[in-house]
Order: C-alpha cells, then sequence, then structure tokens
C-alpha cells in the first residue's frame, strides 16, 4: 500500500494506492495522525487507488473521524470510493459516517 | 449449476498480518476457478481476509511463530474454505453484535470482522478443538 499526502489551502488530502488490511491500515492511521498533529483537522482521503479493504481499514477510518470531527474542528471526507467497498460501508452501516464525492476537485473544494 | 471437480487445495501460511494478501491471493484463485464472479471473490477474499486476521490476533494473540492452514475445495454445490489454527480457543457466540447504526462516538471498533464472514458467506462454522486448536468453515453456494 502507497500514501502519498498534498497539503491544500483548507485541507490535506491523503491519497491511497493498494490494499488496506490488518497489516496496512496502522500505516493509514499514522498518516492521520500527523496531519492532525500539525493542528489540521480537514481531510480527504482518495480512494481511487484504492483496491481493497478490511475491517481494520473501516476501525482506522472510524477512529480518524473521530478525531476530526471532535469540537467541530474538521471532518474526514471521501472521494472516489471504488464500488466494492461502498457496498462494505452499506452492509456495516458505516455509510452514514462520511460525505462523499465523485471526484478529488469536489472533495477538496467542499472545504 | 456448475459442476468443479475440484480436489481439495491447502496453503499454509505464517500467521502474521504480512501473509494477508497471499491468503487472499490463495482463495481469489480457487474461488476464481470455481466459477464466481469479481462481486463474490471479491467477498470471499474479505471473509478470508477478516477470518484469518481474527485468528492472529485472538487464537494466536499476535505471536508470529505459529501457522494458519488454508483449503479450499467445492462440495456439493457449495464452495467451501477451511481455516485451522492450533491456537487458543476462541467462542464467536461471546462476540457482540456490532452497533451498526449509532452516532459515531458509539460504534464499536470491535467485531465488525465476524459480523462481515457472516453476512458474505452462507455458512459459518467454527469447531473448537481444545488443546488442538480450532476449525472455522465458510461455505458459499456456487451460481446457479
Amino acid at each position: 500500500m502507497d500514501i502519498t499526502t498534498h497539503q491544500y489551502k483548507h485541507c490535506d488530502l491523503i491519497s491511497v494506492k493498494g490494499r488496506v488490511d490488518s497489516y496496512t491500515a496502522p500505516k493509514l492511521g499514522e498518516a492521520f495522525e500527523n496531519i492532525n498533529a500539525a493542528g489540521r483537522y480537514k481531510i480527504v482521503l482518495d480512494l481511487s487507488g484504492l483496491e481493497f479493504m478490511s475491517s481494520a481499514g473501516f476501525r482506522t477510518l472510524l477512529m480518524a473521524q473521530r478525531t476530526c470531527k471532535r469540537y467541530n474542528r474538521g471532518e474526514i471526507v471521501l472521494a472516489c470510493v471504488p464500488k466494492r467497498t461502498m457496498e462494505a460501508f452499506e452492509l456495516t452501516g458505516f455509510t452514514p459516517l462520511f460525505i462523499y464525492f465523485p471526484d478529488l476537485t469536489s472533495a477538496v473544494g467542499n472545504f | 449449476m456448475a459442476v468443479c471437480n475440484c480436489p481439495m487445495r491447502t496453503a499454509i501460511f505464517d500467521a502474521r498480518f504480512e501473509s494477508l494478501d497471499a491468503i487472499r491471493e490463495f482463495v481469489a484463485q480457487a474461488a476464481r476457478d470455481a466459477g464466481f464472479d469479481d462481486v463474490n471473490i471479491y467477498s470471499i477474499q474479505l471473509s478470508a481476509d477478516e477470518a484469518c486476521s481474527n485468528i492472529i490476533e485472538h487464537a494466536y494473540k499476535g505471536d508470529p511463530d505459529h501457522i494458519i492452514e488454508c483449503s479450499s475445495t467445492v462440495d456439493q454445490g457449495n464452495f467451501v474454505l477451511i481455516f485451522k489454527d492450533h491456537g487458543c480457543c476462541f467462542d464467536p457466540e461471546i462476540v457482540p453484535e456490532p452497533n451498526l447504526s449509532g452516532k459515531l462516538e458509539e460504534r464499536s471498533i470491535g467485531g465488525l470482522g465476524l459480523y462481515l464472514i457472516h453476512h458474505l458467506m452462507d455458512e459459518v462454522k467454527y469447531e473448537s478443538q481444545g488443546e488442538a486448536g480450532n476449525v472455522l468453515t465458510l461455505k458459499k453456494r456456487l451460481a446457479a
């Protein structure tokens, strides 16, 4: 799994390529934590390159969203979520926890 | 109904999270050969990943010096996956149903893996063999 990040004026972008599972999810968690450590809590997660995500990834997203939304200081929005992952979100009731965008431009523009 | 004279395939994996890629590839190939489409192959991979992640974390408590034995076969119209470990007894009955609809702060961190397995596969059977370990059998009906 590869993670790239980019800082915009109003938010940060994390792009994930590959597979998020129990082995790689901690690395994604660290990416969120690094951005939060800099006092930034508005994040776009780009999943256009995501091939697979297990519940380990869901947990990482859940915990990161809790941190970002605390004190109304920000949130994580999801861009380009693959169909299989959307289906798993729906199955586990995750859908209402995030806002979804079909592309990066609208996701970043949201902030 | 798809008929497949599939001998049982077995592979042994180190009980480490690093093995999940290889485990998923093993089950995906078996599922592909059994004639499943991409949606079902993904569901089977996800189930296998969740099952093995649980074995690594709970049966072996993260101790990497162990193995997971994965087998696949087709039996009476069902695709069958069998996971064997030599870890400590795990009773899935004691895992509470995750909270799937509460507010963000109320959502479960645990139990999601088991929930996914039960909803993606048609049959889930767990057997404890005491000191010898555990056997988890997952079945999915082949396409008609």
